[in-house]
C-alpha cells in the first residue's frame, strides 16, 4: 500500500479508538469534575461492560444485532448498579477526600478484576458484530461497523454534552461541581447528585466498551490501557473540561494510531506518556482547560 | 527528646533484630527463604514510608526507584560481569539519580497531580523495560548466573546463593536501613519533614526551604528502594519486568498502610502480614488479588492509621 492509503487506514483506525476514548474519558472527566475523585477503577467498569456484553450476547440465541442490542441497554444498567453500590459503600463513607478515595478506587480495581478472572476465566472472548458490511474504497475495504462506532459515539457525546449545558439535571450537576456547599445550602441534594454522577460515569465506560467489544474482545486485563489513555486525555484536556476532553481524545486516539502504524507502539507509548507527565508538571490546568479552582 | 524516651524505642528495636536473627536457627526451610525475602522487600517499605509516612506524599510510581535498583545493579553483573559490590553501588546510585531527576519534575505538582505523575513515570519507566528488551530481556527476565552471586572478602567467601548467607545479609541491610529511618525520624531533619506534612505554608514560613528538603526526602526514599531493588535482584538472581508493573508501585503503599505509615517498625509488620495473609490465602484460591483489594478497602474505611499507627494513638505514645 503507498503512503496516502496507509496514513488514511491509519487515521480511520485512529478515529475509532479516539470515538471510544472520548466516551471512556467522559466518564472519567465528569467524576473528576463533579466529585473530585479520581477513579482507578475507571478502566475496571469499562472492562466489566465489555464482559457483560459478551454475557449478554452469548445468552440470547437470535442474530446477532439482537444479542448485541440487548447487550446495549443491560450492560451499562449492570455497570452503573455495581458503580452505584461502590460509591454508597465506599467513596462516600471516606467524604470524598481525594487520597483516601484513590486508595480505595485501586481496591475496587482489584477486586473487579480478580471477580472477572474467576467468573469469566483468562480467555479473550469475542462478540459478534451486529452486521457486516464492508465499505470499499478504491485502495482498501474498511468495516462498516467501526465507522458505525464512530457515529454512535459521536451521538452519545452530543447526548452528554445536551443533558450537561441544557437540561435541569445538568444545570444541577454543574452547580454542585461549581461550589457543592452552595448547591446544598440552596436545596440540591449533593449526595444524591455524586452517585448519580458517578454511575453515570461508569456507564460511560461501559458503553464505550460494548461498541467497541465486538472488534476488539472481552479480556479481564482489558481494562488498563483505556484507564491510562484516558487519564492521558483527560489530563492534556484540562481536568473536569467537557471540550478540551473530546478534542484530546481525538488528538490522542488519532495520534496514536498514525504514530503507532509508522513507528514502535511501545516507544509511542513511552514519548506519550512522558510528555502527559510534563503537561501535568509545568500546565496543570491542562492544555484547553481553565484554571482549577 | 531525652535519653530516657530513647531507651525503651533502642531496646524495641534492638529486639526486633534480635528474634529475626534468633528466628533464623528456628525455621523451617520454607519459611526461613520467604522471611529472607520479606526482609529485603520490608527496606523497600522503609523507603516509601519515608515519603508517604513522614512527608505525606502519596507516590503511586515508586516500582521506577525499586526496578532502578534492580536493573541497575542485575544489568551490570549480567553482561559486564561486574562484581556484587560495585552492582549494589550501582543499583542505588541509578534509583538515588532517578529519584533526583523525577523529584525535580514530581515536586512541582501536589495531591491528585502527584499521584497522578509519579504514576506516568514509572508507567513510562517499566515501558522502557519493555522497549529495551534486548538488553533487559522483558517480561520473561534474566536470571543471574550461580557464580556472579557471590563476593571474596580477604579469602573468605561470602555465598549469596546459600540460604543462610541469603538471610545474613537480608537481615544486616534490613537492619542498616532500620537504623536509618529511626535515625531520620529522630533527626531535626525528619522533624522537618512532619512539619511539612502537617503545615508546608507554615513550615516555608518560619524560613524552611520546603522544595529542597522534600527533594532530598524523594532522593533518599528513591535510594533506599533502589537498595532493595539491588539486593533483591543480587541475593535471589532474578530481575523481569512484572517487577517494574504499577502493582509493585502499590504493594509498598499497602504494607505501609497496614503496618503504620510513619511508624519505623511498620513497614516490616504490614510486609509480614499481607505476605503471609497472601501466602496462606493462596492455599485456598488463587484470588489473591481479591484479598488485596479489599485489604486496601477495609483499611482506608476502618483504620486510616494502620495496626502500629493505631496502638501509637492509643496506648504507646513513645512508639517512633
Amino acid at each position: 500500500m503507498a503512503f496516502g492509503p496507509h496514513l488514511l487506514l491509519a487515521t480511520l483506525d485512529g478515529l475509532v479508538t479516539a470515538a471510544i476514548l472520548a466516551l471512556t474519558a467522559l466518564g472519567l472527566s465528569l467524576v473528576f469534575g463533579v466529585m473530585r475523585v479520581v477513579n482507578v477503577a475507571h478502566g475496571e467498569f469499562f472492562m466489566l461492560g465489555a464482559i457483560v456484553a459478551w454475557f449478554v450476547s452469548s445468552l440470547v440465541d437470535a442474530h446477532p444485532a439482537i444479542g448485541f442490542l440487548a447487550a446495549l441497554v443491560v450492560s451499562p444498567l449492570v455497570v452503573g448498579a455495581v458503580a452505584l453500590v461502590s460509591e454508597r459503600l465506599v467513596l462516600r463513607r471516606l467524604n470524598y477526600q481525594p487520597e483516601a478515595t484513590i486508595v480505595a478506587t485501586i481496591g475496587m480495581l482489584y477486586i473487579i478484576q480478580q471477580l472477572a478472572l474467576t467468573t469469566f476465566g483468562p480467555a479473550a472472548r469475542a462478540v459478534p458484530a451486529p452486521f457486516s458490511l464492508r465499505i470499499d474504497f478504491p485502495w482498501f475495504g474498511y468495516s462498516g461497523y467501526k465507522l458505525a462506532v464512530i457515529a454512535a459515539a459521536v451521538l452519545l457525546i452530543l447526548a452528554t454534552w445536551f443533558v450537561l449545558t441544557r437540561t435541569r439535571v445538568g444545570l444541577v450537576m454543574r452547580a454542585t461541581q461549581y461550589d457543592s456547599e452552595t448547591a446544598q445550602a440552596f436545596g440540591i441534594p449533593v449526595d444524591r447528585v455524586y452517585a448519580g454522577v458517578f454511575a453515570t460515569g461508569a456507564m460511560l465506560a461501559a458503553v464505550a466498551a460494548v461498541l467497541i467489544v465486538p472488534v476488539q474482545q472481552a479480556y479481564y486485563l482489558m481494562g488498563l490501557d483505556p484507564l491510562l489513555l484516558s487519564f492521558i486525555v483527560v489530563i492534556i484536556g484540562g481536568l473536569g473540561s467537557l471540550r478540551g476532553t473530546v478534542v484530546a481524545a481525538v488528538l490522542v486516539g488519532v495520534g496514536d494510531g498514525v504514530v503507532s502504524a509508522f513507528f514502535s507502539p511501545t516507544l509511542a507509548k513511552i514519548i506519550a506518556t512522558l510528555l502527559v507527565a510534563l503537561v501535568l508538571v509545568f500546565r496543570p490546568q491542562g492544555l484547553f482547560g481553565t484554571t482549577a479552582r | 527528646m531525652t535519653d530516657r524516651a530513647f531507651a525503651p524505642t533502642l531496646a524495641l528495636h534492638l529486639g526486633v533484630i534480635a528474634v529475626l536473627a534468633v528466628l533464623q536457627f528456628v525455621l523451617p526451610d520454607y519459611h526461613h527463604g520467604l522471611l529472607a525475602r520479606i526482609m529485603v522487600l520490608a527496606i523497600f517499605a522503609m523507603g516509601y514510608n519515608l515519603l508517604f509516612g513522614y512527608v505525606g506524599l502519596l507516590s503511586l510510581g515508586h516500582a521506577m526507584f525499586f526496578s532502578a535498583g534492580l536493573y541497575g545493579a542485575g544489568l551490570p553483573v549480567f553482561h559486564l560481569g561486574w562484581g556484587v559490590p560495585a552492582a549494589f553501588a550501582a543499583g542505588i546510585a541509578a534509583g538515588g539519580l532517578l529519584a533526583l531527576l523525577v523529584g525535580v519534575l514530581v515536586l512541582r505538582t501536589t495531591g491528585v497531580a502527584f499521584m497522578i505523575v509519579t504514576m506516568m513515570f514509572a508507567q513510562a519507566f517499566y515501558l522502557a523495560i519493555l522497549y529495551f528488551a534486548p538488553w533487559t530481556k522483558g517480561s520473561e527476565g534474566f536470571v543471574l548466573p550461580q557464580a556472579a552471586r557471590a563476593i571474596d572478602i580477604a579469602g573468605a567467601r561470602w555465598d549469596l546463593t546459600s540460604p543462610s548467607m541469603r538471610y545474613w545479609t537480608a537481615l544486616l541491610l534490613f537492619s542498616a536501613v532500620l537504623a536509618l529511618t529511626l535515625y531520620v525520624a529522630r533527626s531535626p531533619y525528619g522533624r522537618v519533614l512532619v512539619a511539612i506534612r502537617e503545615n508546608e505554608e507554615r513550615t516555608r514560613m518560619l524560613g524552611y526551604d520546603t522544595f529542597a528538603t522534600k527533594l532530598l526526602a524523594v532522593v533518599l526514599s528513591g535510594a533506599i528502594c533502589a537498595a532493595s531493588g539491588a539486593a533483591y535482584v543480587l541475593i535471589f538472581g532474578y530481575a523481569g519486568s512484572t517487577l517494574a508493573s504499577i502493582q509493585y508501585s502499590i504493594l509498598p503503599l499497602l504494607w505501609v498502610l497496614l503496618g503504620g505509615a510513619a511508624t519505623t517498625l511498620g513497614p516490616l509488620l504490614g510486609t509480614v502480614f499481607m505476605y503471609y495473609v497472601i501466602d496462606v490465602a493462596s492455599g485456598y484460591t488463587t484470588a489473591w488479588l481479591l484479598i488485596v483489594g479489599i485489604v486496601l478497602i477495609l483499611l482506608v474505611l476502618f483504620f486510616p492509621r494502620g495496626v502500629l499507627g493505631t496502638i501509637r494513638e492509643r496506648w504507646v505514645p513513645w512508639l517512633p
